[in-house]
């Protein structure tokens, strides 16, 4: 085996291709799992059993089907009922749904670490329910939940390929189109080996910038 | 069990002329538990409007409880509360935010709101609670740092100043929303030692500048005696023993009031 550095060239008007659909169902389904996470951590806290109850068995089942099976059922199920979207779609909404099961714990820790006395202080001076949620609570929980946000988005960057299995031609899926092809692997495959350790340090520096930035 | 034992219902109200005479906190009967440990029981006082009223007594006699309560953080198991004549518990949630506007409370921990600005921490409640306008409610705001002596504070945040100093503008913060009571719980018992006396100046000051009603739990004796119209010592969720400080910490009828004081002077 020898490297080929013309593949390595050949391979890269696909790769930018590729990455660009990465970094896309990343940023998207980055954005999903945050707000869907919260969606579903803010339910969990509502008083009434018949909201908590139904959210509490969705996300359980979502959390604990694999990714893989969910993407499949999206993408070929889904049209069967009428529902057709473009596979870049599909991929961004099974991602952000799956990971915001995962978030919305991170979102509870953050809002349990809250103390009682934020609260009590809220209750005191008469705030109403939403805006002591708004301005009180969740600014102070989501401070504090930053960083393990952070690392489900680099755990998601690492499942971007799996939208590969649905028609999603990110970076593996671009990789192999063209190993297939051409019959090199070896110079995409690394190619995109290294533009996943790549992002995913430029994404943590992001992250500790941000830590930084939050800490009062 | 009668429902005025003659102990718990302001005994020295005659030695002790309201300032104006109304009553505006009224407990009857109430009892609150924390599974088997009865905090307070059957407990019966009133405050006339205007009077500070000190609560003093050994830990987990209740005091602090009946601010709590007060302040609906927490619901008793049983009896009524009344403030200003409207009652606090029970009552439908709707008049239970009308009476807490007339109530304000300081907290032992502070509970400043770590992501606000001292000035913030101030306006947010007259701002989105009473609709005052942001430019009122800021000017307001400084002139109540001033008053807590913080006025070159308002935009530095809790984290960066000292606990006496968040305590001052945590009771600046209560004060903005114009209670007529304020409940204060507790504090000086987080702070250390060099910090209490500014945070008490600042207390009496108030006490004597305003006729706030003010409910005060506190181990500051001299600070009771101070500002205290009444003195009510509690043990085991009871009133033992109320009156003017004068008689309470000069000539206390009760042993366990003599021990406890003995204890803490």
């Amino acid at each position: 085996m020898k490297w080929d550095w013309d593949a390595v060239s050949g391979f890269m008007p696909h790769f930018w291709d590729g990455l660009l659909v990465t970094l896309q169902a990343l940023a998207l389904g980055s954005v999903i799992s945050f707000l869907l996470g919260l969606v579903w951590a803010l339910l969990m806290r509502t008083p009434t059993r018949w909201v908590r109850w139904p959210v509490g068995v969705i996300t359980e089942f979502v959390r604990n089907t694999p990714l893989l099976v969910q993407l499949f059922f999206l993408f070929y199920v889904l049209p069967e009922w009428g529902v057709t979207l473009s596979a870049l779609t599909t991929g961004v909404i099974g991602i952000g749904l799956h990971y915001s099961t995962y978030t919305m714990q991170v979102y509870r820790a953050g809002i349990e670490a809250v103390p009682a006395g934020q609260w009590e202080a809220a209750t005191a001076l008469n705030l109403p329910v939403a805006r002591t949620w708004r301005v009180v609570i969740l600014p102070q929980a989501i401070r504090r939940v930053v960083p393990a946000l952070g690392n489900y988005v680099i755990a998601m960057l690492k499942d971007t390929p799996m939208l590969m299995v649905i028609t999603v031609l990110e970076m593996l899926g671009q990789a192999r189109l063209y190993s297939q092809e051409h019959f090199q692997f070896t110079e995409p495959l690394t190619v995109i080996g290294v533009a996943f350790i790549v992002i995913s340090y430029l994404a943590s520096l992001l992250l500790r910038a941000l830590e930084r930035r939050l800490v009062h | 069990m009668s429902t005025d034992a003659p102990l718990m219902k302001e005994p020295d109200a005659h030695s002790n002329p309201p300032v104006d005479g109304s009553e505006l906190i009224r407990l009857d009967h109430v009892t609150k538990r924390f599974g088997s440990n009865t905090v307070l029981d059957r407990l019966d006082f009133s405050v006339d409007s205007g009077k500070h009223v000190t609560l003093i007594g050994p830990s987990g006699s209740g005091k602090t409880t009946i601010l709590r309560l007060l302040m609906t953080l927490t619901k008793p198991d049983e009896g009524t509360i009344t403030v200003d004549g409207q009652q606090l518990f029970p009552a439908p949630e709707k008049q239970v935010r009308e009476v807490r506007k007339k109530i304000g409370m300081v907290f032992q921990q502070f509970n400043l709101f770590p992501n606000m600005t001292a000035l913030r921490n101030i306006t947010e409640a007259p701002v989105t609670v009473l609709g005052m306008s942001r430019d009122e409610a800021d000017e307001r705001a400084r002139d109540l740092l001033d008053l807590v002596g913080l006025a070159d504070k308002a935009d530095a945040r809790p984290s960066q100043l000292s606990g006496g100093q968040q305590q001052r503008v945590a009771i600046a913060r209560a004060l903005a929303m114009r209670p007529q009571v304020l409940l204060l719980d507790e504090v000086t018992s987080a702070l250390d030692p060099e910090l209490v006396a500014g945070v008490l100046d600042v207390l009496r000051d108030i006490a004597h500048s305003t006729d706030i009603t003010m409910l005060c739990v506190t181990h500051e004796m001299n600070f009771a005696r101070d500002i205290s119209d009444q003195v009510l010592m509690f043990d085991s969720g009871r009133v033992i023993e109320s009156g003017p400080p004068e008689k309470i910490f000069g000539e206390p009828e009760h042993d366990r009031t003599r021990e406890f004081l003995g204890a803490v002077l």
